[in-house]
């Protein structure tokens, strides 16, 4: 197929269009807007809904609706406006329900800047809402990755009847690649494979009439559900790591980071090899998931002395590397909160001074 | 032996947990009632409070979702758009609804969601224990307003039906009371003629019902139906609000 | 090879627009692209930049600190990205707009008075072309000709006739580094 020039956004919202999904519901807030500006004139053309909620919190209530309805949905927001919907989050992983979830992230806290972050790590991977919950979030590095995730995200959603977050930076929303898009799919709810959904019932029916809750009022039945859940967890946790790993043959020191930070850790560490000096990259595309097998191996390889982490940030993933390592070698970090890129020099520099240590 | 009397199909067997004298079982049943009478089970989504009726689940024999507090209204356009066919209501307090959900009640009415809306208006929070409400009346004593609702602090109680019926994209706005027969007769009309006017695909709709709280007001069953004619329907007059349904016929 | 463009100017004066007549440019002549714009509330009269990068090899990041050419569309602009070219690479001034000089010695800067060439053209609008044309004389990182399909694909079926217009417009910002 041929390669179309997209930005990231409208890429996001096609890609979910293709992969099924034919309801969003979202609110305006930059640097997302073009996913429902996107969405808005895309979905009349596919009999699909778009609609303009009142606010985040009503619009993650309206995919908690249609997801206990059986469809694919989707709601779209920005780091403030997600932190809105953590609520809705909260309910729609305690009732067990698919649906996916995007935060094209900016600078923080507060109304922070509508630059790119990535400090919303913490709210994603360590459960933004109340309660014992996860979410599956992953993280594209380019528009394609994005792309390619989005398919994902509700395969993966159905699959664990779990909400999945696409964590993307501002850049990656912004940027424009040349992509592929997959092949249309069209959904249509099966009430034998989600028997579960709110689909219509009658007395006589086979199925009981479904009850679509997060209330479980005495100890024995919210325990039930929680060890239900972490079965579940514990099961993703199992299948669904992933990660990219480059350059780690031979290297002397490694680095891990996510989406477009990674890239300018793969500039720094293209210049470095040119340099004769190797540093590895692990770079989490399921940030939980967190592949944390991968970042100890690579970096308790012999010859390795330590590890790098960067990221648009105050560090926040950084905690999920030390906890890989381990204490057993030492892992430093590199990053701004406010929105400043780190630059390749920067990284270069420090992972200079990390080898001469 | 002739059959005289038979309990609505549309509520399950499971036994209510309100308190003795609360009107919420009255107003299941006239609801269960009208969808049963409609046909209207197979298609029927109801979508519980948090609130005294958060366990509506429970008993209305359809599929059923649990929203979070105040946002019923959401989760119901979610369903109503994902199943366009689908007949959705919502069961919310004055809590749920005239506090916490006021921006949810109001933009589904503002974009004519075609949902129907049991509002149950006892003028306190019921689950929680008693504390104020936005359709406290003034001077009624609560747990958090124990020297009575002093307007000059909070203001003066809320009038949902007359705010809602001010909104474009409402179709049917009626507030009915339970005390006496006649009224659980009317109570019942109007309920029917809401769920009418969504699966006409005309607009939103909501019907307001007078409740009592006998447990949390302090008073006997009796004496807070006398409670609820002195002092609530004064405030809170009965009747039509807006009547979307004649037009175009 | 890896060009990497930063083109800044005031929102309107089209700088994200010739990015992107870049980057989808360098798409159909088989290249890896980035188009990375600065985006946020200045859309109208502030400051808006992008950074596109052309290379044979995969992009590692679309960011860019060290360029290989940098348009100054306008003062602000100068100022703030002077400092970006790399050691030997390519700044281009647009002089119509801004009447003082680089003050760096280890890039190649050119001036280019790109509004004028283009009111001599008969059409304002295309002074960012005009630049763009400059750039592409002086980097190479595709054809001209490639680079009038992308503008032809863009404009559509509507804007057709203007192709002609933004033929002469990078043909004169050509013409106008050539002559150095």
């Amino acid at each position: 197929m041929a390669q179309t020039l997209m930005k990231g956004n409208e890429a996001i919202a096609e890609a979910a269009i293709r992969a099924g999904c034919r309801f969003f519901f979202g609110y305006p807030i930059t640097p997302q807007t073009e996913i429902p500006e996107y969405m808005s004139a895309r979905m009349p053309e596919l009999g699909g809904c778009y609609l303009q909620a009142e606010s985040e919190v009503a619009a993650i209530n309206m995919v908690y609706g249609a997801a206990g309805s059986g469809v694919r949905v989707m709601t779209s927001s920005s780091s403030p406006g997600v932190s809105l919907k953590q609520e809705g989050i909260s309910y729609i992983a305690g009732s067990e329900l698919p649906c996916v979830i995007i935060n094209v992230m900016r600078g923080g806290p507060g109304l922070g800047s509508i630059q790119a972050s990535q400090g919303d790590y913490f709210q994603a991977t360590k459960g933004g809402g109340h309660g014992d919950y996860r979410m599956i979030v992953l993280a594209p590095a380019s528009v394609q990755e994005a792309i390619d995730l989005m398919g994902d995200a509700f395969d993966l959603a159905d699959k664990y009847r779990n909400p999945a977050m696409l964590l993307a930076d501002g850049i990656i929303g912004q940027m424009m690649e040349p992509v592929e898009l997959p092949e249309m799919k069209e959904y249509v709810v099966d009430p034998e494979k989600k028997p579960w959904a709110a689909t219509g019932w009658k007395p006589g029916d086979k199925k009981p009439r479904a009850v679509v809750n997060s209330l479980y009022i005495t100890t024995e039945e919210l325990t039930e559900l929680n060890e239900r859940l972490q079965a579940r967890y514990a099961e993703i946790e199992k299948n669904e790591v992933r990660y990219e790993a480059y350059n780690l043959e031979g290297a002397e020191l490694v680095v891990t980071a996510y989406g477009t930070i990674a890239r300018i850790c793969k500039s720094a560490i293209d210049e470095l090899k040119q340099e004769g000096i190797n540093v590895g990259l692990i770079r989490p595309i399921t940030l939980w998931p967190f592949p944390k097998n991968a970042v100890r191996d690579a970096v308790m390889a012999d010859g390795v002395k330590g590890c790098l982490t960067v990221e648009l940030s105050a560090g926040q993933m950084v905690e999920d590397v030390r906890l890989a390592v381990n204490g057993a070698k030492p892992v430093e970090f590199l990053g701004h909160a406010g929105s400043l890129l780190p630059t390749a020099e920067e990284i270069k520099e420090k992972l200079k001074s990390m080898r001469e240590e | 032996m002739a059959v005289v009397f038979e309990k609505t199909k549309m509520l399950t067997d499971a036994e209510f947990h309100y308190c003795p004298g609360c009107t919420h079982g009255v107003i299941h049943r006239l609801v269960a009632e009208v969808i049963d009478e409609m046909g209207l089970q197979e298609k029927a989504v109801g979508i519980a409070p948090v609130g005294c009726a958060v366990f509506a689940y429970n008993y209305f024999n359809c599929d059923m979702f649990e929203a979070a507090h105040g946002r019923a209204p959401a989760v119901a356009t979610g369903i109503k758009r994902a199943r366009t066919d689908a007949c959705v209501f919502t069961y919310q307090g004055d809590g749920d609804l005239a506090s916490i959900g006021t921006a949810e009640i109001v933009h589904a009415a503002h974009r004519g969601e075609k949902i129907t809306t049991i509002f149950v208006n006892n003028a306190i929070y019921g689950m929680t224990g008693g504390q104020m409400a936005p359709t406290t009346l003034v001077g009624q004593k609560t747990t958090t307003s124990p020297y009575g609702r002093d307007e000059a602090w909070c203001g003066k109680p809320l009038r949902v039906s007359e705010m809602l019926a001010t909104i474009e994209g409402s179709a049917y706005i009626e507030r009915v009371a339970l005390n006496n027969n006649a009224n659980i007769i009317r109570a019942k009309k109007a309920i029917r003629k809401a769920f009418e006017c969504q699966m006409s695909g005309k607009g939103f709709s909501m019907i307001e019902i007078l409740s009592t709280c006998p447990t949390n007001w302090g008073l006997s069953p009796v004496e807070a139906m006398k409670w609820l004619e002195d002092n609530m329907i004064p405030y809170y007059p009965l009747g039509v609000f807006k009547d979307k349904t004649k037009e175009g016929e | 090879m890896l060009e990497q463009n930063l083109f800044a100017g005031f929102g309107g004066q089209g700088m994200l627009l010739i990015g992107q007549f870049l980057a989808q440019a360098g798409m159909m002549e088989g290249k890896y692209v980035s188009w990375l714009p600065s985006y946020g509330p200045e859309m109208r009269g502030g400051t808006a930049n992008c950074s596109v990068c052309v290379s044979d090899s995969p992009i590692a990041s679309p960011v860019i600190t060290k360029a290989s050419c940098v348009i100054a569309m306008n003062r602000p602009s100068l100022d703030k990205f002077e400092s970006f070219v790399r050691p030997g690479g390519t700044l281009i001034v647009n002089s119509s707009l801004i009447d003082v000089k680089a003050k760096r010695d280890d890039i190649n800067v050119y001036y280019v008075p790109a509004n004028e060439l283009a009111e001599q053209l008969g059409n304002m609008k295309v002074a960012n072309v005009v630049i763009l044309g400059a750039c592409l004389e002086l980097t190479k990182c595709v054809s001209v000709d490639t680079v009038l399909d992308a503008i032809a694909l863009k404009l559509g079926k509507r804007k057709a006739h203007l192709v002609d217009i933004n033929k002469h417009a990078l043909i004169a910002g050509a013409e106008a580094v050539k002559a150095k």
